[in-house]
Order: C-alpha cells, then sequence, then structure tokens
C-alpha cells in the first residue's frame, strides 16, 4: 500500500477511536463505540501489513505474536471477575508501557526502518522523542507492576514511605533527564537501557508510597501515562495514529486522575507524594475528642426490614465493602423486592466508591441493577432530605458530615453523600472500624442511625429473608 | 531619453531581475530547504498532537461517569494502537534486535487490544437498558 494510502488508513483510524470514546456519552450508544474501537484498530493494522516492504516471514511472525498475545488477552479478559477489574487494568497498562519500550528499542536499533536515520546516527530530533517515550514507557511499566501487586493484594496496600524518598524521586528525575541529554548527544547503545533502567527504578519508587484507598487516582493516572508513551512512540516514527491516539487516552486518563482527585478533595501532588493513612490513626485519636457520646443503636435485620417495607423512598449507598462482601447480588434482590412493595429505590454513588473510576456502577451493572436507578454525588445529593431510608452497605468515609464541619479531619473539604437528611440511616459494618481515611464518623452515634454488625451479604440475605416472610 | 535607450534599459532590468530571481532560487535550494524539511514535519505532528488533546479533552468530559470503567477499558485497548510500531520493527526486518524486540511489543499490544475491547464489552453489555418490572 502506498504511504499516502496507509497515512488515509490511519486518520480514518484515528477518526474511529474518537467516536469510539464519543460512544460513552450514553450506554445506549457505547456498544456501537466499542465496536468503532475494533474496527479502528483492524484498519490500523491491516493497513500497517500492507506497507511497501513487508517481508514474507517478517509478517509470519507478526501473525504468530499477534495470535499468541490475541489470545492470552482474550482468555484473560473474558473470565476475569469484574470485582477484580481494576488490577487487570492495572496489568494491561504495564503491559502498554513495556510495548512502548520494545518499539523504541526497536527503533533504536533499526532506524532505517522508520526513516528516522541509520543505526549509529539518527537525528537527534528522534532521538529526544524516542527517550521521552521510552521513559515514560518504562515508569508506565514499574508502576502499573505495583499498583496491579497493591489491588491484587501481593503486596500491602498500606504506603510503603521511608526517609528522604521524595528527595530521591527527585534526585533520580534530574539523573533521568541528564541521562537522556546526553543520550541525545551521543546515542549510546548503553545509555539507552541506562535511560530504560533508571526509569522502571523511578516508576517503581512513585507508586509505593501510595495507600491502597488512592488506589483510582494511580490507576488513571497510569492510563494517563500510557497514552503519553504512545504518543511519545509517534513522534519518533513520525506516526500520525499513534500521536493522536495517545493524546486521547492521555487526555482520558489525565480527567479522570482529576474527577478522582476532586472526589477526595486532595490535590494530584498530594496524592502523589503519598503516605496518606500512615498518620491517620493519631488525627482521628486528637480530633475525635469523643466525650459524652450517644450510646450506638444497633439493630437486627428484621427491623430494618420492618422500616424499609414502611418506606416510600430509599437511598442505598454501595461502598467497595460491598464488592468485598460480594452483596451486589444479593442487593439488587433486596432492592426489588422492595420496588414491589411500591418503594422507590435509587443508588447514590460517590466519584471514589470501588477502585477505580465508574467501577461501583459496573459492579451494580453487573448484577442487573437498571442504570436508570443508579445516581451520581451531585445528581443525588438534594434527593436524601425526601428519602426515608438510606442504606449505607460497604461505605464509610463518603457519608462522614465531618467533610463539611470539622476543619482538622484529614477528610475536610471531600465531597460526601448526605446520607444524614434521611429518616433513617443503616449503616452494614463488620464493627466499629473507621474507614480508610482512618477518621471516626460521628453519624454512627445519631439517634436516627442504626448500625446493622455483620457480613455485608449475610445481612442483606437476612433482610432479604425477613422481607420476603411476611 | 529616446524609446531604443527605455527598452534597453527596461531589458537590462528584466535580465538583472531574472539573475536575481536564479540567485534566490539557488539560496532557497541550498539553505532553506533543508530548514524546512526538519522544521516542518516536527510542528505538523505537534500541531496534529494538540489538536487532538483537545478533542480527548472534549470528548471525555462528555462520557458520563457511569461508563468510566469503560472507558478505561477502551483507552486502554486504543493505546496498543503502539503495536504499528511493533510490526513495521518486525516486518521491515532490518536487524534481527529490532525483530526480536518488535515480536515481543507486538504479543504485549496484542493481548492489550484483544483483552481491552473484550472486558469493554463485557462491561457495556451489562450497561443494557432493563426492562422493568
Amino acid at each position: 500500500m502506498a504511504a499516502t494510502l496507509s497515512t488515509l488508513a490511519y486518520l480514518v483510524a484515528a477518526v474511529l477511536f474518537i467516536l469510539a470514546l464519543r460512544g460513552l456519552s450514553h450506554p445506549t450508544t457505547s456498544r456501537q463505540g466499542n465496536l468503532y474501537g475494533m474496527v479502528g484498530m483492524g484498519i490500523a493494522i491491516v493497513a500497517t501489513l500492507l506497507r511497501p516492504g513487508m517481508g514474507g516471514g517478517g509478517i509470519g511472525l507478526i501473525i504468530l505474536a499477534l495470535a499468541i498475545g490475541g489470545g492470552a488477552g482474550a482468555y484473560i479478559a473474558s473470565r476475569i471477575q469484574m470485582t477484580a477489574l481494576p488490577q487487570l487494568v492495572a496489568a494491561f497498562h504495564s503491559l502498554v508501557g513495556l510495548s512502548a519500550v520494545f518499539v523504541a528499542a526497536a527503533a533504536f536499533y533499526a532506524p532505517e526502518s522508520f526513516g528516522i536515520g541509520h543505526a549509529g546516527e539518527i537525528h537527534g530530533g528522534s532521538l529526544v522523542e524516542m527517550s521521552l517515550g521510552l521513559a515514560i514507557g518504562a515508569i508506565t511499566f514499574s508502576g502499573s507492576v505495583i499498583a496491579f501487586a497493591k489491588l491484587q493484594a501481593l503486596m500491602s496496600g498500606a504506603p510503603i514511605t521511608f526517609k528522604g524518598q521524595h528527595w530521591l524521586n527527585l534526585g533520580l528525575g534530574i539523573l533521568l533527564l541528564v541521562l537522556i541529554i546526553a543520550f541525545v548527544a551521543s546515542g549510546s547503545a548503553a545509555l539507552f537501557w541506562l535511560i530504560a533502567i533508571l526509569a522502571f527504578a523511578l516508576g517503581f519508587l512513585l507508586i509505593i508510597p501510595i495507600g491502597g484507598a488512592d488506589m483510582p487516582v494511580v490507576v488513571s493516572m497510569l492510563n494517563s501515562y500510557s497514552g503519553w508513551a504512545a504518543a511519545g512512540i509517534g513522534f519518533t516514527l513520525s506516526n500520525l495514529l499513534l500521536i493522536v491516539t495517545g493524546a486521547l487516552v492521555g487526555a482520558s486518563g489525565a480527567i479522570l486522575s482529576y474527577i478522582m482527585c476532586k472526589g477526595m478533595n486532595r490535590s494530584i501532588i498530594n496524592v502523589l507524594l503519598g503516605g496518606f493513612g500512615t498518620d491517620a490513626g493519631g488525627a482521628a485519636a486528637g480530633g475525635g475528642g469523643g466525650a459524652e457520646r450517644a450510646p450506638v443503636k444497633a439493630g437486627s435485620p428484621e427491623d430494618a426490614a420492618y422500616i424499609m417495607k414502611n418506606a416510600q423512598k430509599i437511598i442505598v449507598v454501595p461502598g467497595y465493602g460491598m464488592a468485598v462482601a460480594q452483596a451486589q447480588q444479593v442487593l439488587r434482590e433486596m432492592g426489588d423486592l422492595l420496588k414491589k412493595e411500591g418503594a422507590q429505590v435509587e443508588y447514590a454513588i460517590h466519584p471514589v466508591a470501588g477502585r477505580m473510576p465508574g467501577h461501583m456502577n459496573v459492579l451494580l451493572a453487573e448484577a442487573n441493577v437498571p442504570y436508570e436507578d443508579v445516581k451520581e454525588l451531585e445528581e443525588i445529593n438534594p434527593e436524601f432530605a425526601e428519602a426515608d431510608v438510606a442504606f449505607v452497605i460497604g461505605a464509610n468515609d463518603v457519608t462522614n458530615p465531618a467533610a463539611k464541619t470539622d476543619k482538622s479531619s484529614p477528610i475536610y473539604g471531600m465531597p460526601i453523600l448526605d446520607v444524614e437528611r434521611a429518616k433513617t440511616v443503616f449503616f452494614i459494618k463488620r464493627g466499629m472500624a473507621s474507614g480508610y481515611a482512618g477518621v471516626d464518623n460521628e453519624l454512627f452515634f445519631r439517634p436516627n442511625t442504626m448500625m446493622l454488625f455483620g457480613d455485608a451479604k449475610k445481612v442483606t440475605q437476612e433482610i432479604v429473608q425477613a422481607l420476603q416472610r411476611d | 531619453m529616446n524609446p531604443t535607450d527605455l527598452a534597453n534599459q527596461a531589458s537590462a532590468t528584466a535580465q538583472r531581475a531574472l539573475e536575481l530571481a536564479q540567485q534566490a532560487r539557488v539560496l532557497a535550494e541550498t539553505h532553506v530547504a533543508p530548514v524546512a524539511a526538519a522544521a516542518d514535519p516536527f510542528l505538523y505532528l505537534l500541531t496534529i498532537f494538540l489538536l487532538a488533546c483537545f478533542v480527548g479533552y472534549y470528548v471525555v468530559w462528555n462520557v458520563t461517569p457511569a461508563l468510566h470503567s469503560p472507558l478505561m477499558g477502551v483507552t486502554n485497548a486504543i493505546s496498543s494502537v503502539i503495536v504499528v510500531g511493533a510490526i513495521l520493527a518486525t516486518g521491515l526486518g532490518e536487524s534481527i534486535a529490532a525483530q526480536v524486540f518488535g515480536f515481543l511489543a507486538a504479543a504485549l499490544a496484542a493481548v492489550n487490544i484483544f483483552g481491552g475491547f473484550i472486558v469493554t464489552r463485557r462491561m457495556l453489555a451489562m450497561f443494557q437498558s432493563k426492562k422493568k418490572g
């Protein structure tokens, strides 16, 4: 295929990718959008295979690589549990990063293939772009591996911090820049690999201080990085499609990171510096001042069933605890039963519920909760005042009124779901432990709050049984 | 001044202009052209990149928050378009090293392409409008 034709095909693919993202503006158009994405990718691959100079043996190798990788990807993706989605996405990001590293290496050893000079005398500009793609790709790889390990609980989700950590990272960052400059000046292979190793180390060090509860931001951020890595490689290869796609993905990840940070009222810098949660125990002890508190009112599932049966409007607030307990199916059953009783049942999702953006929505959708009943924070907050029952299952910090009133609280300023305005608030919790931020929730002690202690799934099951009984 | 002189002068001026134009062309070819060739493609790519950032910005803000997980799935899949570079490295076969790296990169990207689109499809299938009641 002539160069003009393949460029044209790349342009079509880029437009299809934009349409794929555009389709996600509504669930009804989203599946069509995903199809556009697949077609775009198909066009890009075929157009590349048809470029002049493609040898027969080479094509065989490519098909073999695509078959091995594609088979593995298809196998994993069709079997993965939706609760494990965040770690799957983290793992996928790491592969994009490593892939970028390998493409950069291929371009370094065979610059003729990409028209950027000859081995040993690659154009300066291309070396700059190549080293950027390489470094970002390597950081994405090792950072995502750590994110994966934390999400998969292969390593503790607790932040790993040590003295002088930030100075070490800063120093390594500067060293990385120096190496890139030296590499551009010399074009040496040793420096190329030194950049790769240093960037691997930096990605690792950047993610270890970030705690488990901040993973939504990390996953979004690595999503963004994988885009910038692709764009960097796109500049190296002067490939329009890679540049456009990289920019789209980079922008998307950046916006998601921003939304997640806003959901926690924290700056991206604050999240990246990490360590959140380590000193929270002290903050809770100091900020709580828990004198003369009313005793906690605990109730039974039967009590909850009785109250909800007579309720007109019920708002369910699911948190990550619900997903851990795998309570989404039985939660939906409870919703169905209550709807049959004539109640209006809605679900309120906090922006940072779950372990990645939109995770809770997927889990509820998987349990066949109609997406029309699932509301975002801004949409649902005014409705709590009219609600008879707020049913909080596996969530805590995102309902804590201290975020609005207590300036000394670590979660002060975080947007919260106004469950306290509902007539009755149910909290399903295993015990009185505080949430990720390590803060006490004063709601537990309010007269209109009833605690339902136990496993989220078990308690909900008992409520369902009580509802069915009478 | 008689017409003949005028005509001669005009023709001499024209001749001079022609020579100047030729000199300018030679200058342009020897000096300006390489500069333009070196700067233009990069600026052209940078323009595309920045415009694509803006397109991404507006398109992604339009994505409904309920579909943020599928958004990550799709962006994951399409960022693996890096496979294009891997295919070129493997297929053109300029060096063994490049072929090996290209092969590895293509396999990794393929995991993402298939995995990303399939997992997104699974997620989106759950967001079908449910008939109530």
